[in-house]
C-alpha cells in the first residue's frame, strides 16, 4: 500500500522540549535544502523551557510549496507522552520511527503504518559518557538513521556538522559518530531507502532558509532605524534580538568603535512605545516589536501618535489570543485591534507581510510610510512567518535607496519663512509639515494629545477641533494611495471561475497558492486570488471584489476580522464576503483551503 | 488663557546674557494656572536658570505628562520644542528623545500625581537608566485638574479641603530616587526662588538624571489649614540643609574661598557646585547618611530641602550603551546602510 514519494513528503518530529532536538532537526532540514530540494521547517513548540511536547514539521516539496500540506508521511516519535496522538496523525501508508529501547507493541495498532523501531537510547547510552551527551546524541542518531532511510547525502551532513562545530572539533567527531551509528543500524535492519526518499535537485539555487523575525530585524537595519525599545514577549523577541545582533556586526563606527544604534530594553510595552515616539519626534527612525497583549498596552500612546502625528513603526508578531492565549501558536487575530488601536476616532496604517521576504522589504516601506504620513505604521506579521524556517529567494538590495524622511523643514527653510505652523495642509494632501527639536527656535511647537487647532495651539473650539480631525481622515485617503497595492493572481491558461474569487492576507498566501493550483489541476475551478498588502485599503481592493458575486475571505482568526474591516471600510454587502477561517493555532494548510473552498462553492451552487 | 497672545515687549535696557538674549527670550505663552500657583514661580526660576546659563532655547527639549504641572512647559522657553505626552509616561518620551539626540538639553516637568502614581514605574526606570535630563516634580499633594483628590505624596493625616484626612503613607520622591540610585537629588520650595535657581542650574549641568522635588502648594485645593503641603505649613516646617551655589565653567574662580563652603564638586563640563552646609551633620555625597538624615527629619514632620545628594561619577545611558557622540537623529544614512554586498555575505550564512 506504500506509494513512492520522491522529494514530496512531510516528516514530523515529535520531541520533548529542552532535549536538544532543535539543532538536530534544523540540521536535517538544512541538509535537504543543500541537496537542492525545496524544503521548509515549522516549529510547534510549547510555552515552556523544558519537559513539554514539541514538534518540528519538515515539508519536502519538489514543486516548491512552502505551506503545511496538512499531512504527515513520516513521524519521528521521540516523545512517549504523545506516541498515541503522533501515530494517529500519520497518513495511511506512512511511517513511524520510535526509540525501541523500550518496545511498545501496544502502540502498533495501525496496520496501515510501518513502524521502524531503533534502540536509540540503548545505542547512545553505550557509546557516550556524559549524561547530557546521551540525551543529545539520540537526536543526532535518528538523523543518522534518516540519512540511510531517505537517502540523504552523507557528505552534506558531514560538512554541515563541520561548519557548525568548526571551533569545537571534538563535538563534530561525536556528532559524526552518532550519525554513523544511526545510519548503520538503519542500513542493517531496514530496507533502505524507503519509498519516501530524496534525490538531489537544483531547485534551491539562489534561495536561502530564514525566519521572518530575522529578516524584519535586518530590514530595520537597512531602513536606517537607529533606536529600538521593546519589552520581551513571544513571538516578537527574536526580531529585536536579530536587530541587535546585526547592529553589533554592522553598525559599529569603524573609526571610533561607537554604536550607531541604540537598543533599550523597556520596563513594559507602554514605555517601549513611548520611547519609540520620543525618538521619532526627535528625528530618529525608531521602532518596537511586540505581540497582541503588547499592542493592547501600547494603545494609549498609539492614539497620541495618530492625533499628534508622530511617525512610528511597530511590528506586531501575532500569536493566539485573547489574553495570554497560546503564546507559541500562530494566528492573524490583531487585525481589527491594530487597525483601530486606541480610543476615539483613530485609525492606523497596517502592512501585511506574507513571508520573510516581505518582512525585509516591508520594513523599509514601513519606515518610509511612517515618516511620509507622520503616523504609526503597524507591520502585522505572525508567529508562523516570524519564527519558522522559510525558503525564500535571496533578498536583493538596491544601494541607490534613500529613505523618504517625509515633510520636514530644515534650518534654512525655517529661516526663510515668516512663521511655522505645525498642522497646516500646505500641499493639499492632508499631510502637514513638521520640524525637529534642536534645529531652529522658529520651528518650535508643542506636541499635545489635547485638542489643537491647525496652527498647533491648544483649543477647545468645536470648529478648530473638527478641522484637524477631518484633515486626519483625509490623510488616510492619501495613505490608501501610498500603501502597497494588492497582489492579484489571475490564471488565464484555463477558464476562470466567474462567480467566486479568493481574498486573503499575510501568511495564508503559501497555502492558498498551493490550494489554487491543486484545484486547477483537479478541475475543481480556477479561482482568481487577491492578497491585500496594506490598510487603509488600496483602491484596487474594491475594484477586485466588485467583479465577483462572492469572494471567499480566508484568514486565521475566529471572527473574520479582515472581512469585518472590508465590510466597514469599503461599504461592501457582507453577504458577498464569505469567511473561511482557520484559527486552531496551526499555520493554515493547503488541504484545509482546498476542502473549505470546495465546500463553499458547492453550497453556493446549491443556494 | 494660553490662546491669548502674550505681547512681546522688551525694554531696550533689559540686560542680555552671553549669547545676547534677554530674559524675555526665555519666556513662553501666558500661564493658564490659578493666580498664585506655585508652579508659575517654578517656571520663572526655570527661565532664569536657562537665561543665566546662556543656553539657546532651541537646544532645549521640554517634555511633560498630564496634569497642572505638565501644562507648564508651554509657559517657558517658547523657542524650545515641547512634548505634552500622556499621563505618567513622560519618562519614556524623554528616554526615547534622548536616545535619538543626546546633544540637546532635556527638561521634564511632572507632578506628584503624574510621577508617583500612574507613572511610578517609568519614573523609577528613567532613574535606573540614568537618562541625562533634569526632572522636576512640582509636588502639591493633590490632583488639581480633577478637583482635589489626594495624591500619593500627601502625608498621612493631611486633610483635604472638605476635611477628610488622608489615611495612607506618602511616597517621598526624594527618598525613592536616592534609593533607586539617582545621581542628583534635590528638594526645593516654589516660594523660595533664590535657592531654586542655583539648584536648577546645577541640575541642568549634571550629566545624568537630576531629580528636583519642588514643593509647590496648590492655592485652590491644598492651601488650607490641616494640609501639610500648604504655603504656611511648608514655610513653618522647612529645614534647609544644604545650599548649593552654582559657578559656570567659564566664570572666574574667585580666589577667596567662601567661608561657608565645605565642598566643591566639578561637573562634567567643568562648572562647579559649591555646597554651603546649613546643618553640620549633612553630607550630600554620602547616600546612606543622606537617607538617614531625611528620614529622621521626616519623622519630625520637617521637610528637608537643598541639594540632598550628588554623584558626578556615574555614567549616563549613552555612556553605558557606548553610543556615538553624534546624535542618532543626525547620522547620515550612508553610515547606517550596510549595503548590498554585505547583504549577500549575510545571506551566505542562511544556506
Amino acid at each position: 500500500m506504500t506509494t513512492s514519494k520522491l522529494n514530496d513528503f512531510v516528516i514530523k518530529l515529535a520531541n520533548v522540549n529542552g532535549t536538544g532536538s532543535a539543532s538536530a532537526n534544523g540540521m536535517l532540514m538544512k541538509s535537504i535544502f543543500r541537496m537542492g530540494i525545496p524544503v521548509t521547517g515549522k516549529n510547534f513548540f510549547p510555552s515552556n523551557i523544558q519537559g513539554l511536547p514539541t514538534w518540528y514539521e519538515i515539508r519536502i516539496s519538489k514543486d516548491g510549496y512552502l505551506c503545511r500540506s496538512g499531512k504527515v508521511d513520516l513521524m519521528i516519535a521521540m516523545n512517549a507522552e504523545t506516541y498515541k496522538a503522533d501515530l494517529a496523525e500519520v497518513d495511511p501508508g506512512g511511517y513511524l520511527m520510535y526509540d525501541s529501547t523500550w518496545p511498545r507493541n501496544d502502540i502498533l495498532d495501525r496496520n496501515d503504518v510501518t513502524v521502524l523501531g531503533i534502540p536509540l537510547s540503548a545505542m547512545c547510552n553505550e557509546a557516550f559518557e556524559s549524561a547530557r551527551a546521551k540525551v543529545l546524541m539520540k537526536n543526532v542518531a535518528y538523523v543518522g538513521a534518516l540519512v540511510a532511510l531517505l537517502d540523504i547525502d552523507m557528505d552534506v551532513i558531514e560538512n554541515l556538522l563541520k561548519e557548525t562545530f568548526s571551533t569545537k572539533p571534538h563535538l563534530a567527531d561525536a556528532n559524526i559518530q552518532a550519525i554513523k551509528m544511526g545510519f548503520d543500524y538503519a542500513t542493517e535492519n531496514f530496507d533502505c531507502p524507503l519509498p519516501l526518499k530524496l534525490s538531489p535537485m537544483e531547485a534551491t539555487k539562489g534561495h536561502v532558509i530564514v525566519d521572518g523575525n530575522t529578516t524584519a530585524g535586518l530590514g530595520a537595519v537597512y531602513a536606517g532605524a537607529t533606536v529600538t525599545s521593546w519589552y520581551p514577549i513571544t513571538p516578537s523577541t527574536s526580531l529585536i534580538d536579530a536587530f541587535s545582533l546585526f547592529c553589533q556586526q554592522l553598525r559599529k563606527d569603524p573609526e571610533t568603535g561607537e554604536n550607531n544604534y541604540c537598543v533599550i530594553q523597556a520596563e513594559d510595552e507602554l514605555s517601549a512605545i513611548g520611547m519609540v515616539l520620543g525618538a521619532n519626534w526627535n528625528g530618529a527612525r525608531a521602532f518596537t516589536a511586540t505581540s497582541g497583549p503588547g499592542v493592547s498596552l501600547m494603545s494609549e500612546f498609539l492614539g497620541l501618535a495618530y492625533y499628534a502625528e508622530i511617525p512610528a513603526v511597530l511590528y506586531d508578531v501575532q500569536r493566539v489570543s485573547p489574553s495570554t492565549g497560546m503564546p507559541t501558536r500562530t494566528q492573524q487575530c490583531d487585525i481589527v485591534s491594530a487597525a483601530y488601536a486606541s480610543h476615539g476616532d483613530t485609525k492606523q496604517v497596517l502592512l501585511f507581510p506574507s513571508d520573510p521576504s516581505d518582512c525585509f522589504h516591508m520594513s523599509k516601506i514601513a519606515f518610509d510610510l511612517a515618516e511620509r504620513l507622520q503616523t504609526p505604521v503597524i507591520v502585522l506579521t505572525d508567529l508562523d512567518i516570524g519564527m519558522n524556517d522559510w525558503m525564500i529567494p535571496e533578498i536583493e538590495w538596491d544601494d541607490s535607496y534613500l529613505p523618504d524622511r517625509g515633510k520636514v523643514y530644515d534650518a534654512k527653510q525655517l529661516k526663510d519663512m515668516d512663521a511655522f505652523y505645525r498642522y497646516l495642509d500646505v500641499d493639499g494632501d492632508a499631510i502637514p509639515w513638521r520640524t525637529l527639536p534642536g534645529v531652529d527656535s522658529k520651528g518650535a511647537y508643542f506636541v499635545r494629545g489635547s485638542g489643537h487647532n491647525k496652527f498647533g495651539g491648544y483649543t477647545e473650539k468645536s470648529d478648530e477641533y473638527t478641522d484637524v480631525v477631518d484633515r486626519l481622515r483625509r490623510k488616510f485617503d492619501t495613505a490608501a494611495t501610498l500603501v502597497p497595492a494588492p497582489i492579484i493572481n489571475i490564471d488565464d491558461a484555463m477558464p476562470r471561475e466567474k462567480n467566486y474569487a479568493l481574498l486573503s492576507i499575510g501568511s495564508c498566501d503559501g497555502a492558498i497558492r498551493e490550494a489554487r493550483e491543486k484545484m486547477q489541476l483537479d478541475g475543481q475551478g480556477n479561482l482568481d486570488y487577491m492578497r491585500i498588502q496594506g490598510f487603509p485599503f488600496h483602491k484596487d481592493v474594491a475594484v477586485f471584489i466588485d467583479q465577483y458575486e462572492q469572494v471567499f475571505v480566508i484568514e486565521q482568526n475566529r471572527d473574520a476580522q479582515l472581512r469585518q474591516l472590508l465590510t466597514v471600510e469599503l461599504d461592501i454587502d457582507p453577504k458577498r464576503l464569505i469567511p473561511l477561517l482557520s484559527y486552531d493555532g496551526m499555520p493554515v494548510s493547503s488541504n484545509f483551503i482546498v476542502e473549505g473552498v470546495t465546500a463553499l462553492i458547492k453550497q453556493g451552487h446549491a443556494a | 488663557m494660553s490662546f491669548l497672545k502674550k505681547p512681546k515687549i522688551s525694554h531696550p535696557g533689559l540686560p542680555t546674557n552671553e549669547i545676547g538674549l534677554t530674559i524675555r527670550d526665555y519666556e513662553g505663552a501666558m500661564s493658564t494656572l490659578c493666580a498664585g500657583c506655585g508652579h508659575d514661580s517654578i517656571s520663572s526660576a526655570i527661565m532664569q536658570a536657562y537665561y543665566e546659563l546662556s543656553i539657546e532655547p532651541h537646544r532645549v527639549a521640554k517634555v511633560s505628562g498630564i496634569g497642572c504641572s505638565s501644562k507648564t512647559p508651554t509657559y517657558f522657553l517658547g523657542g524650545a520644542h515641547g512634548f505634552n505626552s500622556v499621563h505618567g509616561r513622560m519618562p519614556s518620551i524623554a528616554t526615547g528623545a534622548n536616545a535619538a539626540n543626546r546633544e540637546l538639553n532635556y527638561i521634564g516637568v511632572s507632578g506628584d500625581g503624574d510621577s508617583l502614581s500612574i507613572g511610578l514605574g517609568q519614573f523609577g526606570h528613567a532613574i535606573r537608566r540614568n537618562i541625562n535630563m533634569m526632572y522636576l516634580i512640582e509636588n502639591n499633594g493633590v490632583y488639581g485638574l480633577t478637583k482635589g483628590q489626594f495624591s500619593a505624596s500627601a502625608d498621612r493625616g493631611s486633610t483635604a479641603k472638605k476635611g477628610d484626612a488622608n489615611p495612607y503613607s506618602p511616597i517621598d520622591p526624594v527618598l525613592l530616587a536616592i534609593s533607586l540610585g539617582c545621581t542628583f537629588v534635590g528638594r526645593g520650595f516654589s516660594g523660595d526662588k533664590e535657592h531654586l535657581v542655583p539648584m536648577i542650574k546645577s541640575a541642568i549641568k549634571h550629566e545624568g538624571f537630576a531629580l528636583l522635588d519642588i514643593i509647590s502648594p496648590c492655592v485652590t485645593f491644598n492651601d488650607h489649614e490641616g494640609s501639610t503641603k500648604s504655603y504656611a505649613h511648608t514655610r513653618a516646617n522647612l529645614r534647609e540643609t544644604v545650599y548649593a551655589d552654582f559657578t559656570a565653567q567659564h566664570e572666574e574662580i574667585v580666589a577667596q574661598v567662601d567661608p561657608g563652603e565645605f565642598k566643591k564638586i566639578t561637573m562634567h563640563d567643568g562648572s562647579r557646585v559649591g555646597f554651603k552646609r546649613v546643618d553640620e551633620s549633612y553630607d550630600p555625597t554620602d547616600r546612606i547618611s543622606a537617607i538617614t538624615y531625611i528620614e529622621e527629619h521626616r519623622s519630625k514632620g520637617e521637610v528637608v530641602t537643598g541639594l540632598l545628594y550628588l554623584e558626578e561619577s556615574a555614567s549616563e545611558m549613552h555612556s553605558v550603551l557606548g553610543s556615538n557622540k553624534q546624535a542618532m537623529a543626525t547620522l547620515p544614512y550612508s553610515k547606517l546602510n550596510p549595503g548590498a554586498e554585505t547583504l549577500t555575505r549575510i545571506q551566505a550564512r542562511w544556506r
